[in-house]
């Protein structure tokens, strides 16, 4: 086992931030590298569908577990100690998967999250692989088959999951922010925040990786609140001031800048709190070469931002990709819940004694948070009788 | 209390025409990479209304101060509408200006003004006098009729002008209704029926009969070639040289400055190496030539030389900050005794440099002070990014600490109009801000810098414009006079370059 290298606390070892720049309410805030191994790259594949089926499980056209999403592009990683030449659009695009017409539409069949392509090349769907896991949490259902549960739901599980997100596309101030943002040399990613909120973080091993990226940040899914707080006003263009008393020389001066500068990156990783130095769960995806694939997933309790995420540690520990979606309350109260009921064996009442409530109010919690269809038409019944007396 | 409001009214005043004749000299109206175009002429048109209404002989002077061409238009368009001044002196004063500019403006953009006055439904008896002196006053008014055609139509038919010979008839009642004596409109009307005939006309009114002749663009290139203009030279090397054809000889040490930096930067980086040598010395002979024109001394130099991603500009003006900010760094290596140049993101060579990176004015301006420059030029767009709003603090500290005597003259240049604070945007008040469209007027806005700092009064701008009004006049009179003579002597068919 490689435990040494799951993700325990997220630590930015290797990277550093560089102060932000904002457009409207989102700021962005770029992330540094100034080590640069070269022994991974990325590049861009992109797929032109309105949606594609990922088999989970089972072969491509063969019944089995699914992911059904829009996918507008995938990321190939390759991988070795030959400086790997993967510039975006010196490769020739390999087919991937299966094109399905379907009428005006058509539809890709891929297989699988992450997919082997060649000895030293993977190709993944970015994103959508820590979604996957979230979505597959708790996914096979109640094990003992209690009273309350409807055969459905016992039969199946979770079985079919869905959560819906918003695409980077929703929000015209993304676009503008993306397009005015100026990329430092040696900037490998990028922290998204809006209304001073974090929403994403992204990092790639590469500088001119990242370059070609930048504008594909765009058309990534992101939390509600890019929406929701996208009405709220403009975010500050904060400026440090510097300290008259510490200057007598230029030397002092520039000493006062490096400290302003430093201020900045502190400030930022502050800000970026929730993510960074957090305590994650993570769960191994993928062994390439020496480097680690991995999702992972913050607390999930309700009381705190909650960030699901992937990422690559290189064989010395350092991060070499990160990409992390966040948690919309909503989606943080399903995967609680969840996670409760699972911890008492989905028994509901020791989950309400657990919760401090009862079980009917448990139920109408279950069936307000889109599980419903998990418990049977009668128990509900009740617990709304319940609750309208 | 009365005299407090009078000072405080006064700085008011000043404030407000620093702000316009520094949005005057960079504003176009067009797209801008952090700011659309609607914004931008929205912004302009105001500030333009703004100071037509409160100083309004101050608003005809600017037209001296060497604003940018778009400016020069609004103006001269503004006060046509607004009707003429009431005191005798002021009348004389802004109908001699308003004259003397529309004759310097170069003339498609004079004739656009007279076209626009039928857009905006301007006829006074002033508006009239303007455009007929200005028609009347055209050197070659047949070449004119055919290059401008639809201009000329609509200012003669707006002003009631009488037009001599044949050009009513040519412009009015169709140029297929007979043949004429006037060698041009004979060529004009023959071209609509013999391809040879065309490349006797200008350019851009050969460029459309070709098309209807079905001439190859290669073929027009080629045969049109001595007919173009030196502007049309430059603009066509690119496009002459996608389309398979070999682009036509052009003299870079005869074109602006700014154009020419423009030029060099759309040029790939290969092409930049391999002709680096004729690049750099077409810039360092055009830089020459502005200094000529206008003398500007300088001792010791610092440029700091904006290149982050932002000066990339926009659709509409690709580069141009960062055209600016070359051209500027030629322009004052030739103006100064000792020079030094600071690029926010290093290059190798100041013809190899590419819109890139991050905006960290705050390095380059550490170096340049330790060097110990006397006169430091910021050419940027404001935005400071890495740290943000780091030059204003770093300069107000240095103002206040180290340099309280100022020994060093620290000056912005900005090349970007920013439509929502109505200026260029600034780095705070320890280092004056002006706005720039070509590195040509950079001597000229070194001059306007002490009142954007806000040391000199009001009376010493009133005295600044007035000088330079008087020269523009005294200017314009001898461009008459030489223009008159030449007349006398019959001029040949002279062909009139675009600037």
């Amino acid at each position: 086992m490689t435990d040494a290298r799951l993700i325990q606390r997220l630590e930015p070892a290797g990277l550093r931030l560089a102060p932000s720049q904002v457009w409207g309410g989102i700021r962005l805030v770029p992330v540094l590298r100034d080590e640069v191994r070269g022994d991974l790259r990325m590049t861009l594949r992109t797929y032109d569908e309105v949606a594609a089926v990922v088999s989970v499980k089972g072969g491509l056209k063969e019944p089995g577990l699914k992911y059904i999403s829009y996918v507008p592009h995938g990321l190939v990683m390759t991988w070795g100690n030959r400086q790997a030449e993967a510039v975006y659009g010196t490769q020739l695009q390999a087919g991937d998967g299966k094109r399905l017409k379907a009428g005006p539409f058509s539809v890709r069949l891929l297989h699988r999250m992450v997919h082997r392509e060649d000895r030293r090349q993977l190709r993944m769907l970015p994103l959508h692989l820590a979604m996957e896991g979230f979505l597959s949490l708790q996914f096979g259902g109640p094990e003992i088959a209690w009273a309350e549960y409807s055969r459905e739901g016992l039969a199946r599980g979770l079985d079919p999951r869905f959560e819906s997100s918003v695409p980077g596309w929703a929000s015209p101030m993304l676009d503008g922010a993306l397009r005015t943002f100026e990329i430092h040399p040696r900037q490998v990613g990028l922290l998204l925040f809006n209304a001073d909120v974090l929403l994403s973080a992204f990092v790639v091993a590469h500088p001119d990786d990242y370059r070609a990226l930048h504008r594909t940040l765009v058309e990534d899914f992101y939390g509600d609140l890019l929406l929701q707080y996208g009405f709220l006003g403009d975010a500050p263009e904060w400026g440090l001031t510097l300290d008259d008393a510490r200057v007598s020389s230029l030397e002092d001066l520039r000493n006062e800048v490096h400290r302003m500068r430093q201020d900045w990156a502190d400030f930022h990783g502050f800000m970026a709190g929730s993510l960074f130095g957090a305590s994650m769960t993570s769960t191994r995806v993928y062994k390439a070469g020496g480097f680690l694939l991995q999702r992972f997933h913050s607390s999930l309790d309700p009381a705190e931002e909650n960030h699901i995420g992937e990422a690559i540690v290189g064989p010395d520990g350092t991060l070499e990709y990160l990409k992390t979606y966040r948690l919309s309350a909503a989606q943080t109260r399903r995967a609680y819940l969840l996670s409760q009921l699972a911890l008492c064996d989905w028994h509901l009442e020791v989950t309400a004694e657990r919760l401090r409530t009862t079980a009917s109010d448990l139920a109408l919690r279950l069936r307000n948070a889109g599980f419903g269809y998990l418990l049977k038409d009668s128990v509900l019944e009740a617990a709304q009788r319940k609750h309208r007396r | 209390m009365a005299a407090l409001a009078e000072v405080r009214g006064e700085q008011v005043a000043r404030e407000d025409l620093v702000m316009f004749v520094n949005a005057c000299f960079s504003c176009t109206g067009q797209r801008e990479f952090y700011g659309d175009a609607r914004g931008q002429s929205v912004s302009i048109e105001f500030l333009h209304q703004y100071i037509l209404g409160n100083y309004r002989r101050l608003y005809a002077r600017t037209l001296a101060a060497g604003i940018n061409h778009f400016n020069q238009a609004q103006i001269i368009l503004n006060l046509l509408a607004s009707g003429s001044p009431a005191e005798v002196l002021d009348k004389a004063e802004e109908g001699a200006l308003i004259a003397a500019a529309l004759r310097a403006l170069p003339p498609q953009r004079a004739f656009r003004v007279l076209e626009s006055l039928r857009g905006r439904r301007i006829n006074n008896r002033r508006a009239r006098a303007i455009a007929r002196d200005y028609v009347h006053g055209r050197a070659n008014l047949a070449f004119d009729a055919v290059k401008y055609r639809s201009k000329l139509r609509a200012a003669v038919s707006h002003g009631h002008l009488k037009l001599e010979g044949e050009l009513g008839p040519f412009l009015f009642r169709g140029w297929k209704k007979r043949s004429f004596t006037q060698p041009l409109l004979e060529t004009f009307r023959r071209a609509h029926y013999t391809q040879e005939a065309l490349y006797e006309l200008p350019y851009t009114v050969a460029e459309g009969l070709a098309v209807k002749h079905g001439i190859s663009r290669e073929v027009f290139l080629q045969r049109i070639e001595p007919r173009l203009t030196a502007a049309e030279r430059l603009r066509l090397q690119v496009s002459a040289a996608r389309g398979r054809g070999t682009p036509p000889p052009v003299d870079l040490g005869r074109a602006s400055l700014t154009k020419l930096a423009l030029y060099v930067l759309a040029l790939s980086p290969e092409v930049r190496r391999e002709r680096h040598a004729e690049l750099h010395a077409a810039l360092e002979q055009a830089a020459a030539r502005v200094l000529r024109r206008a003398p500007s001394p300088l001792q010791r130099v610092a440029a700091i030389l904006d290149n982050s991603y932002s000066s990339s500009g926009s659709l509409e003006k690709r580069r141009r900050p960062l055209g600016v900010a070359l051209a500027t760094h030629y322009l004052l290596s030739a103006a100064a005794r000792e020079y030094r140049a600071w690029w926010t993101c290093p290059v190798e060579a100041p013809l190899l440099v590419s819109a890139r990176g991050q905006t960290d004015l705050a390095t380059p301006l550490l170096e340049a002070l330790a060097w110990g420059a006397d006169l430091v030029v910021i050419v940027s767009d404001g935005y400071d990014n890495d740290p943000p709003r780091a030059v204003p603090e770093l300069t107000r500290v240095f103002r206040s600490k180290l340099d309280p005597k100022h020994r060093t003259a620290l000056v912005h240049v900005n090349p970007v109009f920013d439509a929502e604070g109505y200026a260029p945007r600034s780095f705070g008040a320890a280092v004056p801000t002006v706005g720039v469209r070509d590195a040509e007027d950079v001597p000229t806005v070194l001059g306007f810098a002490r009142f954007a700092e806000g040391a000199a009064s009001l009376s010493e701008l009133e005295a600044y414009l007035a000088s330079r009004v008087g020269a523009m006049l005294q200017r314009d009179a001898e461009g008459r006079q030489g223009h008159d003579e030449g007349r006398r002597q019959d001029a040949p068919l002279a062909e009139e370059g675009e600037s």
